[in-house]
């Protein structure tokens, strides 16, 4: 009874690490500049097929996932200069749809590219699972959490600690001013596509020996992260932080109690709700301004 | 001069905001703007930070053209700006609010900066780690005012410090931009509260919708029987 809700929990927070990062991602891009980057999804996908293809062209695993990150975050950048930037003056909705035909077209290069297939990378540390109270857990598991961890202090120490982190939240707060304290608002929206390209890239490379990946395996990602951010409170890091494990427990609860094919309706029948009930999400900002 | 804006337009979709004027502020001067509610007080003084597009004249900077500089590279030369209505961070601490000020001098060292700015107004050292949306409208201006100040500007621009602070604080702000004059900072300060401005003015500029119409000492401008008719409520 205990051993299998404890299964069900660690494979939701495991799974719910990678939302969170996903989530993370969103929070940025929306912080620097009020899009929804609904590629998302694709910088997850791209990093994970990048690994996987360089793999098998010989590379060996550490050096293939940093060549796919940096070569996610390049993505990011070409999407930010070729496709956001040149249309900054548009409404937002306007940059999101942007957003919706780059991971289309990503989705598409990807296809071409690597093929419909689904790929799988060799776990980092051996497949041999490991017991906890009659729950187990493969070892790519603890790669998962364990990484999320370091890339969620790290992520804080650079926006509570660093001079370039705390322009970056300068400027999601008040644009004009930040432009006036000199902050150049290109470089950080720049950054900030950067920034969460690298985040989908790690989350999608450290899944994959556990979930498989394929050209479209960022959708179902993006809009889970998607909801991790919403539920968390749209610009909130902590907030996606929290919202991503939510909605992973809550998903592998489901597919665990219910069915599991009701599996990645959880996700939906979540972001449903809080948009009915409570839109500003569970950590929304509140308001610290006195005018 | 410092700061020299030769036939300067700007505009607002088909609306022109600004009909060609002409604006010189010479090193260690306090130079005033006045003019009433949408004259284009605040157009300008965003033109010259680069935040307002202009759609023709020049904005000259210790001689060179920067009309085209973006806003960034505008304060790395030593424009620095306290825009309308404090617009301070309002989630950040009020100390990281002056870090930020001092951006563009990464590297730098800040502290005794910072040590500077809390001597001036003590009351922000006091809620050095609050948020500063937490601040009252007067101690955010002194914040605004401050942050500017951690750049070590060569120009400071300042729209509109007394807005919505209460006289006891207007004459506190003031005392504090007469200080920063008398340190030789060199200010432009635009304001609707046109008697205190003139009177610690050495020149003053008076806008009306888009045009220079008066420009003289700021003592000969309080004065003026048409600045008096018109501004001063006298």
């Amino acid at each position: 009874m205990f051993a299998e809700f404890l299964q069900f929990l660690l494979s939701g927070i495991t799974i719910g690490a990678i939302y969170a990062l996903a989530g993370l991602g969103f929070s940025i891009i929306y912080n620097s500049s009020h899009v929804i980057n609904f590629a998302q999804g694709e910088f997850i996908m791209v990093g994970a097929m990048s690994t996987v293809a360089l793999v098998g062209t010989g590379v060996p695993l550490p050096v293939a996932i940093l060549i796919a990150i940096v070569a996610t975050m390049l993505v990011g950048l070409a999407l930010e200069k070729f496709a956001i930037e040149p249309a900054r003056n548009a409404d937002v909705v306007t940059l999101i749809i942007i957003t919706i035909g780059a991971s289309i077209f990503l989705r598409g290069v990807a296809q071409v590219l690597w093929g419909k297939d689904f790929h799988s990378l060799r776990a980092f540390t051996g497949d041999t699972p490991i017991n906890i109270m009659g729950a187990t857990i493969v070892p790519q598991s603890l790669w998962v959490l364990g990484v999320t961890m370091v890339v969620i202090i790290a992520l804080g120490w650079f926006f509570s600690r660093t001079l370039a982190g705390k322009a970056m939240l300068a400027t999601s707060y008040n644009r004009l001013a930040a432009q006036l304290c000199g902050i150049a608002v290109k470089r950080v929206l720049m950054l900030s596509f950067g920034l969460s390209a690298m985040l989908g890239a790690i989350g999608g490379i450290v899944v994959t020996p556990i979930t498989f990946t394929s050209y479209e395996a960022g959708i179902m990602l993006g809009l889970k992260g998607f909801t991790a951010a919403v539920l968390g409170g749209l610009g909130n890091g902590a907030g996606a932080v929290v919202g991503g494990l939510i909605v992973g427990v809550a998903e592998a609860m489901g597919a665990g109690y219910i069915s599991s094919a009701y599996k990645d309706a959880i996700a939906f029948v979540i972001i449903l709700f809080v948009l009915f009930f409570m839109p500003s999400g569970l950590f929304g900002k509140r308001a610290t301004d006195r005018v | 001069m410092l700061l020299e804006i030769n036939g300067l337009t700007s505009h607002y979709g088909r609306i022109q905001a600004l009909r060609g004027i002409d604006v010189a502020v010479a090193e260690g001067e306090l130079v005033a703007l006045v003019g009433a509610n949408g004259a284009g007080k605040t157009t300008l003084l965003r033109a010259v930070s680069g935040v307002q597009p202009v759609t023709g004249g020049s904005i000259r900077f210790e001689g060179q053209d920067i009309t085209r500089l973006s806003p960034d590279q505008r304060v790395a030369k030593g424009i620095m700006q306290v825009p309308e209505g404090r617009q301070v961070f309002g989630p950040l601490s009020v100390e990281d609010n002056l870090r930020l000020g001092a951006y563009r001098r990464q590297g730098a060292d800040t502290a005794a900066d910072l040590k500077r700015m809390y001597a001036m107004f003590p009351i922000l050292e006091e809620k050095r780690n609050q948020a500063a949306g937490t601040l009252s409208g007067g101690q955010q201006q002194m914040l605004a005012i401050s942050r500017a100040l951690m750049a070590n500007p060569r120009l400071l621009l300042l729209d509109e410090p007394s807005m919505g602070l209460a006289p006891l604080l207007v004459s506190e702000i003031f005392k504090a931009i007469q200080m920063l004059k008398d340190q030789g900072t060199t200010i432009f300060l635009v304001e609707q509260n046109a008697y205190a401005a003139l009177a610690i003015a050495d020149r003053g500029y008076v806008l009306e919708t888009g045009e220079i119409v008066l420009a003289d000492e700021g003592r000969n401008l309080l004065a003026d029987e048409k600045v008096k008719q018109a501004y001063l409520g006298l």
